[in-house]
């Protein structure tokens, strides 16, 4: 595992683009078959499953490092990555063998059926066999929290230059459910027949945030405006009498939409529709809030089913007639969709989207503004002559969201965080105000430039009041703009209410915590979001 | 650090009467004392640094004097060239302070050597069981095969490190047969003084800014101080790798932020295992533990049996400014703290 262990550290350690798929395409030219498979589906996050959680990693670490759990946990959290810390803790290796990534992974899987004891007894006996870099890189597969910071964008670029393969081509075999236990690396790269794949999935078409006036994309008439929807973004596919449903991220969930089979008697064989599943009732869609309820549960009862009806918006059609047709203009697709739908039932489980029309682009910033009357995030545009393209391009696709909900709130607790910002507190909690009480109501980590990081950090250690484990609580002072996408009712939270995407605006430097806003001004924006307002 | 029985202080952070200073860095040798009492090569350092001035008193290892009836010796630290743990001594009871040490022998700061004391104030920077070092042969073994792959690559290599010890300490160690090596106009200016006090410190070239020769650095090595980092000074070696010279390196995202293409883990503080030996090798009774981790090491000491605490200093990022004084922690005698 050597080879892969530097791997990952030659990737973590450039930000250069060019640089890492130059270090995976050397990889994959060199490194064996087996390895070379499940570094791929590492890379690609299918991770196999966790053997050992990572409270007993932690205890197996601190016994065979000698030191006190509390002086491990310590050290973790000055490190802010567990298996880091694992590499720098654990004594040097006593055994000399070296074995290969699949080994290890193929030792993990047999693990499933073994005892705890036998378990740490493998952990410790694979630690002694390892370096500083295979044991970190060991931990996190074994913890199930490998990722590396290369996309799958640069792993498709790799091995297209490897292996001289458009890199479209390499997108759509790398899809759907693929088991590295089943498929050997040639018959999932190399190999022309795409035989077993029949619930495969295509890359979705992604669209990047609209960066000028809406007005320079050119004329209005070769563009559609449509709804950005606030659901689940899905492929609906049916082949060989068979029903898949893929998220955009790349899960099969036909089993959470149990209501949705009836869609395998309504559309034809060899068709994959592209669109948004969406919370639905009385000819409305529902917020967000109503999905969430059931995303995520593995027991589907009928009450939730009844609570949270489900339909398809179909926005695109991807293949038709067993054909795949994204090489035809968005135009001809959506005809051949509107086709199909058109001829279903009413009631049917997918429909067609309300249509926005315009004629010029003056009228579109009054009809984005309308956008939470329809559920919906904001507006897409698409170019009418565009090919449904592979991932996130330029140029066809642009997304024009509302702008966030936004409140003023104060810090009052600080952890640090991990990776690039281990060592650094980052992670913060923010608070609304209750009368003279201040009410926790969210975290959140992104938004500031690093340089805003490193003084509200150092601001942190000089304005502590107590430190619990990692955090720590600090004087209420510092101001920020909180921006969310959505907001709901929560039993779980003090505040009772729960944000979607929370993340900061500003640092309100111009503001002091008299200004912030309250606890019932939350309740309010709830209300008014719930009504769609 | 005050000692109020010898109305002196050690390392003050402003001007005082008397001071002690275990060693040349910034943080610990500061402008504005009456007097200075401090190893010669300290006081070279401090020539450089804070000015000449008359006030400047040597003392070499080993040598003792008496202040207000408190003995006092220097004792070699092994942290930087003139580097000194201080002995205090008053009526039989012996404390020293650690100031900046490291244990490993980096073949020029004249190596450390544990001094029996009851009361040993140690730093704590690296106190941590993750920070492990590996023998300096292995990193300057790192840092050559750095250095010739980069020159194959067409790089020149730009090092950065401490200007006054981890500099010295880079170039005693290196294969001057490699390539050629140059350095920034602070560190040749403290290699000329230490030279001028009898140091056996290679004569490199400093980077000249007029000369205009693009080809001059290409298989070049270059010791520059951090606060080089991102400036334009940097930017006549392009293109060049960039390497980090600290312990801070130990940490995948210390040296993410630090934007290096290498990092090298070569540090001038003592590792956990240094930190800990030193403490035993002292056969002190008590640890106080300042500089770093100093709350979390505390505790670790008192479990393995020692009554160690923590101390604030100036210094650490973490704390507010606070007068720096020893606590009044008094012997049974009462006598000294």
């Amino acid at each position: 595992m050597k080879d892969f262990a530097q791997l990952y550290y030659d990737l973590d350690q450039t930000n250069k683009t060019n640089d890492k798929v130059e270090i995976l395409k050397e990889y994959f030219l060199n490194a064996n078959e087996e390895d070379k498979k499940w570094a791929l589906a590492l890379f690609i996050g299918k991770r196999p499953k966790r053997i050992i959680s990572s409270t007993l990693l932690r205890e197996y670490a601190a016994e065979f490092s000698g030191i006190p759990l509390w002086l491990f946990e310590e050290s973790y959290s000055i490190v802010g990555d567990l298996s880091e810390t694992i590499s720098l803790l654990l004594p040097p290796p006593t055994q000399a063998e070296s074995y290969s990534l699949s080994y290890w992974i193929g030792l993990m899987q047999s693990m499933g059926k073994k005892s705890i004891d036998e378990r740490k007894e493998a952990m410790i006996q694979a630690w002694d066999t390892m370096n500083s870099q295979e044991r970190m890189v060991f931990s996190k597969i074994t913890s199930s929290t490998f990722r590396v910071g290369v996309s799958q964008n640069l792993v498709i670029r790799a091995l297209s230059q490897a292996y001289h393969i458009d890199g479209n081509v390499i997108a759509h075999r790398l899809m759907g459910n693929w088991n590295p236990n089943e498929i050997s690396f040639d018959e999932l790269i190399l190999s022309h027949n795409n035989k077993d794949l029949l619930s495969r999935p295509y890359p979705f078409c992604l669209a990047y945030p609209i960066e000028k006036q809406v007005n320079e994309l050119g004329q209005a008439t070769k563009w559609v405006a449509e709804w950005k929807w606030d659901g689940i973004r899905s492929q609906i596919i049916k082949r060989a009498g068979q029903l898949f449903i893929w998220s955009r991220g790349e899960e099969l969930i036909t089993d959470k939409f149990p209501e949705l089979q009836t869609l395998l008697n309504i559309i034809p064989d060899g068709t994959v529709i592209d669109g948004e599943i969406l919370p639905y009732s009385e000819g409305k869609v529902l917020t967000f809030n109503v999905l969430q309820t059931r995303i995520g549960r593995k027991n589907l009862n009928p009450k939730i089913l009844r609570e949270a009806p489900v339909i398809v918006y179909a926005y695109d059609l991807l293949e038709w007639d067993n054909e795949d047709i994204r090489g035809k203009t968005l135009a001809d697709r959506q005809a051949l969709l509107n086709t199909l739908v058109n001829g279903l039932d009413q009631n049917a489980q997918i429909q067609l989207p309300p249509s926005i029309y315009f004629n010029d682009w003056d009228e579109l910033p009054a009809i984005r503004t309308k956008s939470r009357a329809y559920m919906a995030e904001g507006l897409m545009l698409k170019r009418k002559e565009s090919i449904y393209q592979v991932g996130r391009k330029k140029g066809d696709w642009w997304k024009w969201k509302i702008d966030p909900l936004s409140i003023d709130a104060v810090m009052i607790y600080a952890q640090r965080g991990s990776g690039r910002r281990a060592n650094l507190y980052t992670d913060y909690t923010f608070a609304v105000k209750n009368g003279e009480e201040f009410v926790p109501f969210t975290k959140a980590y992104s938004g500031l430039t690093d340089k805003e990081i490193l003084e509200v950090d150092k601001w942190i250690k000089f304005h502590t009041k107590e430190k619990f484990g990692p955090v720590r609580t600090v004087d209420p002072q510092l101001v920020f703009e909180i921006g969310f996408e959505g907001i709901q009712k929560s039993s779980r939270h003090k505040s009772g209410i729960a944000l979607r995407f929370p993340r900061m605006l500003r640092w309100r430097t111009d503001k002091v915590v008299n200004d912030i806003n309250t606890l019932e001004d939350l309740q309010q924006m709830l209300a008014q979001y719930e009504k769609g307002l | 650090m005050y000692c109020s029985v010898g109305q002196f202080y050690i390392d003050p952070y402003k001007g005082v009467d008397k001071a002690i200073i275990s060693h040349g860095h910034g943080d610990h040798a500061r402008y504005g004392s009456k007097h200075y009492l401090a190893h010669p090569d300290t006081v070279a350092i401090m020539n450089v640094r804070l000015g000449k001035v008359n006030n400047y008193q040597g003392l070499e290892y080993d040598e003792e004097i008496n202040i207000n009836g408190v003995k006092i010796s220097l004792h070699p630290a092994g942290h930087i060239i003139g580097s000194s743990q201080v002995r205090l001594e008053y009526q039989g009871e012996v404390w020293v302070f650690g100031g900046d040490y490291k244990t490993e022998d980096d073949g020029i700061s004249q190596a450390f050597v544990p001094v029996p004391c009851h009361t040993f104030i140690s730093e704590c920077t690296f106190g941590l069981p993750i920070y492990n070092w590996k023998p300096q042969a292995e990193i300057f073994e790192d840092i050559h095969n750095w250095w010739l792959n980069n020159q194959q690559r067409g790089l020149a290599s730009v090092i950065l490190a401490y200007s006054l010890g981890k500099a010295q300490r880079i170039i005693h160690n290196l294969d001057l047969n490699t390539g050629p090596v140059y350095t920034h106009g602070s560190i040749y200016q403290l290699n000329k003084a230490l030279r001028e006090v009898g140091q056996n410190i290679p004569e490199l070239p400093k980077v000249d800014l007029s000369i205009k020769n693009k080809g001059l650095y290409r298989n070049a090595l270059i010791i520059a101080p951090p606060s080089s980092a991102g400036s334009p000074w940097l930017k006549r070696f392009s293109p060049f790798s960039l390497g980090v010279c600290s312990g801070w390196m130990a940490l995948r995202g210390s040296k993410r932020r630090q934007a290096a293409d290498k990092g090298f883990v070569l540090s001038d503080h003592a590792d956990w295992v240094g930190l800990n030996s030193a403490i035993a090798a002292t056969g002190c009774e008590r640890v106080i533990a300042t500089h770093g981790y100093t709350q979390i090491f505390a505790a670790w000491l008192r479990e393995k049996g020692y009554d160690a605490f923590a101390q604030k200093t100036l210094f650490e990022d973490e704390e507010q400014s606070k007068e720096e004084v020893l606590p009044n922690v008094e012997n049974e005698n009462g006598e000294v703290n």
